[in-house]
């Protein structure tokens, strides 16, 4: 049995969200909680043993249907896959709790189960998938089921946010689309192991890279494609809000470095990697003065996922270099994903506490916070420390490394956006939180809204994840090894 | 009800041509110099038609070689009728199919056009193994004969309840989800079918991916259907 | 010009039709049009590399890439025009902007 479960793996994780979205379909509202808490259940011992067999065995490779690429299509899990495997179960598994609190059983709300474990399903089956086509499919299922579940509440600003969102994403898939077409006319071949191996720099497979990538960066909201982003995130459901911003932002920017890293790497041009650095360095700048001007809490997070995916786009140009700095490049950027998806799911929810119980999200009308609701304001100001990136939180090893990575790549100028970044996140983290702490509490009458609601397994959940960010500054040097087991060549230190 | 603008201003309109002027030339040279010689993957295909159990190539590549992109594929139609279906969600939290005023000559044609569709879309199942064909071709046949009856004034008949149908929308992905979990546990990978088994299967998984496939396209056109005006009335205040 | 040359080109040509009208038409149905038009254009694209080697059969890879990608547009295609028909009955307006409304149209009425 034992053995089964590990000659499985890949497949069973992708399978428990993927057998238990249609059974919530159709068992209704009564059941979906329950298998959806199963599932969410389930999957945390399947990541972790994922992660361990990666770390002690290297890359896993599952040939789906016993074929094998590149007739077959292939699941792989590298240490990159594990990683991301690992925090989306993580971030779920809180998110679902959450979830089970803030949804209740309204019967309204009853679609939040099947098209939450198709979205988790769909993430985890694009992190292991081993073939450009079949990540296509992936990135539909991932937008489709997240505009759904942005729009579940049925408010107009929410459904026009949700349109607004479907466009994008329509438009981001079909530009890869375009380029997965293009790359299987030059090369014969939809399979990663196999175009590692044949691709070249020729000019269909050049615009097959940049059409792949504009659609990519459409899709992770890097400036100045970012617009459908802030309205999308802050008017979903404040759960949904918390997955879109950790995981599905994610989803797409994986795919875009397993492309410029790993698999065409050769074919990357320096010129390219820098131009998306200094996107990525206008959007930290830009996304911070936008998140302090805001004045709804859950706008200003929104904004702050603008700002922090610039971050991550800080990688490419460090990386194009090889040596220590591509190592400690692809450490910073991948450590900062899994950072801020903890740090920003419990800002989401967070807020979402917030609006429950309170009835509205005005920043200027949430002083005193920490009197009347302390757990929710302990965990948004625990998260903030990560997005500051202060130490010992998890986003201060990533900055710090990112820093590292661009003075030892002599490209210095990253490092002071990094820096800078973190003051602007200081400015706006504060005048939210300083507030919360300082004064005394006025405007705020606990409405308590939904008297059915618990509130402590929610508070529990949201902390839990804010509490996680800051103990990866701590305890995450086992994560780090994990991020480079079987990492490509070009970070791993090995000339190819 | 405003009337939209049909189309944006000009300075909009001619950024526009200009940025789809660039990429155009961008895309025609790129297209232009694909090569001719590369194969792809037509060999590798032909080399193993016969282990897969069909004899259409485009059938075996589907349902066998890459049959995960068809079962992501059929959660995708699944993924897309439940999320129409919460944006139909009225006030009562139903959906109820459209009443159309009966018009006797469609009513007739349907009469006459409908059993016959459902014959060809049973035909098109079949010839899949053998020739252009298959599920997704005869679930949209099926589908159109679903939506003719209901433009055509037929109401939902009394045994089609709600829950029979989220089970024929759901019963396609769940066959082929349980055929691939049983493949596994006989001891291959993830939908590895065994060879001898591999024709049947297709045929089980086809046959209930096409009911699926009719049931999804017909709940996409009613739930959808209602007129905009019924939708506000029936959902009011609901916030 | 070969044949897969034509078959290409033109799927290139009408993915920028579609972006085109994507940018420059604000009511919702046509965006929603122009998305479906790109989305013929790739598949396009795709028919023609399926016969890029004359002579031969053509390949079955691209084909069934193409019946995948068929059945996700109908699937988001379904989806976004639910989504534009619920903003429309809420908001009465079909954009995502409440300014692209005609006001010479409406000043009349």
């Amino acid at each position: 049995m034992a053995e089964w479960i590990m000659r499985q793996l890949p497949a069973l994780i992708i399978l428990v969200p993927f057998t238990a979205a249609p059974l919530a379909y159709l068992l209704g509202t009564r059941f979906g909680r329950p298998v959806g808490f199963i599932s969410a259940l389930l999957s945390q011992p399947l990541a972790v043993l994922l992660a361990i067999t990666v770390m002690r065995e290297g890359t896993l490779r599952y040939e789906v249907g016993g074929w094998g690429g590149p007739l077959g299509i292939d699941l792989v899990a590298d240490g990159l896959t594990a990683t991301m495997v690992l925090v989306t179960t993580v971030v779920g598994l809180f998110v679902t709790i959450y979830a089970l609190g803030y949804f209740g059983d309204r019967e309204r709300y009853r679609f939040f189960w099947p098209l939450w474990l198709f979205l988790w399903g769909s993430l985890l089956a694009l992190f292991f998938s081993g073939d450009i086509f079949n990540l296509y499919v992936c990135l539909e299922l991932v937008s489709m089921s997240a505009v759904a579940l942005v729009g579940l509440t049925l408010r107009r600003e929410a459904l026009v946010a949700a349109m607004r969102y479907m466009l994008a994403a329509i438009l981001g898939s079909l530009f890869y689309l375009f380029g997965v077409a293009l790359i299987y006319g030059a090369f014969g071949s939809v399979d990663m192991q196999t175009l590692r191996e044949i691709v070249r720099a020729d000019t269909t497979a050049q615009a097959a890279l940049a059409l792949m990538t504009v659609g990519l960066v459409l899709k992770t909201a890097l400036f100045p494609l970012h617009f459908w982003l802030p309205p999308a995130h802050s008017n979903a459901p404040s759960p949904v809000s918390a997955v879109l911003s950790a995981l599905v932002v994610k989803g797409s920017f994986y795919i875009l470095v397993r492309l410029w890293v790993d698999v065409a790497q050769p074919m990357a041009f320096p010129g390219v990697s820098t131009v998306l650095g200094i996107l990525g360095a206008t959007a930290i700048i830009w996304g911070s003065l936008q998140a302090f001007r805001q004045e709804r809490l859950k706008m200003l997070v929104a904004y702050s996922t603008v700002a922090q995916i610039g971050y991550l786009f800080l990688m490419f140009p460090l990386v194009t270099g090889g040596g220590q700095a591509a190592t400690d490049a692809w450490m910073g950027g991948i450590f900062h994903a899994v950072s801020h998806a903890l740090a920003k799911s419990a800002m989401f929810l967070a807020a979402g506490l917030v609006l429950a119980r309170f009835g509205h999200d005005r920043i200027d009308g949430l002083a005193g916070l920490s009197r009347r609701a302390p757990m929710t304001a302990m965990a948004f100001g625990l998260a903030g420390v990560t997005m500051m990136g202060l130490p010992p939180s998890g986003g201060f090893v990533a900055k710090w490394l990112l820093i590292r990575a661009s003075i030892e790549a002599g490209q210095w100028w990253w490092a002071v956006i990094v820096v800078t970044g973190g003051l602007l996140a200081a400015a706006y983290v504060f005048r939210v939180v300083g507030p919360f702490f300082s004064r005394e509490p006025e405007g705020i009458d606990d409405l308590d809204l939904d008297p059915g609601r618990s509130p402590w397994a929610m508070e529990g959940a949201t902390l839990a994840l804010a509490i996680g960010a800051l103990l990866l500054g701590v305890l995450g040097q086992p994560l780090l090894d994990l991020i480079m087991v079987s990492a490509p060549a070009l970070v791993a230190g090995v000339t190819p | 009800m405003g009337k939209v603008t049909p189309r944006s201003p000009r300075a909009i309109r001619i950024a526009a041509l200009a940025i789809c002027g660039g990429v155009g030339a961008f895309l025609a040279r790129a297209v232009l110099a694909i090569p001719e010689t590369e194969p792809g993957l037509a060999p590798l295909v032909a080399a193993n038609l016969e282990a897969s159990g069909v004899k259409n190539a485009v059938t075996a590549v589907l349902l066998n070689f890459r049959g995960y992109d068809t079962l992501l594929e059929i959660a995708v139609l699944m993924l897309a009728t439940i999320g129409v279906l919460s944006l139909s969600v009225t006030q009562s939290g139903t959906w109820d199919p459209i009443a159309v005023r009966a018009d006797p000559v469609l009513s007739a044609l349907t009469r006459f056009l409908a059993p016959i569709m459902i014959l060809v879309s049973g035909y098109l199942l079949w010839a899949g193994e053998h020739a252009p064909g298959g599920a997704f071709q005869a679930g949209s046949v099926l589908g159109a004969a679903g939506v003719l009856l209901a433009l055509s004034g037929y109401a939902r008949p009394a045994w089609l309840s709600r829950f029979a149908l989220r089970a024929a929308i759901s019963v396609g992905f769940i066959v082929f989800l349980a055929v691939a979990i049983g493949e596994m546990i006989a001891g291959g990978l993830l939908l590895e079918y065994p060879a001898d088994l591999a024709k049947t299967l297709m045929l089980l998984v086809e046959t209930w991916l096409t009911v699926s496939i009719g049931a999804i396209l017909v709940s996409l056109f009613i739930a959808s259907a209602s007129p905009a005006e019924e939708l506000r009335m029936r959902s009011g205040g609901d916030r | 010009m070969s044949q897969t040359d034509l078959y290409t080109l033109a799927g290139a040509a009408l993915f920028i039709i579609g972006l085109y009208g994507l940018m420059t038409r604000p009511h919702l149905l046509h965006k929603v049009l122009a998305l479906n038009i790109s989305s013929a254009g790739v598949f396009f694209v795709l028919v023609g590399i399926a016969r890029r080697v004359p002579g031969t059969t053509p390949d079955p890879l691209p084909h069934a890439m193409v019946l995948t990608g068929i059945v996700v547009t109908v699937s988001s295609t379904a989806f976004a025009l639910a989504l534009a028909k619920r903003i429309y009955s809420e908001t009465g307006i079909a954009a995502l902007d409440a300014s692209d409304v005609d006001a010479e149209e409406n000043a009349g009425g």
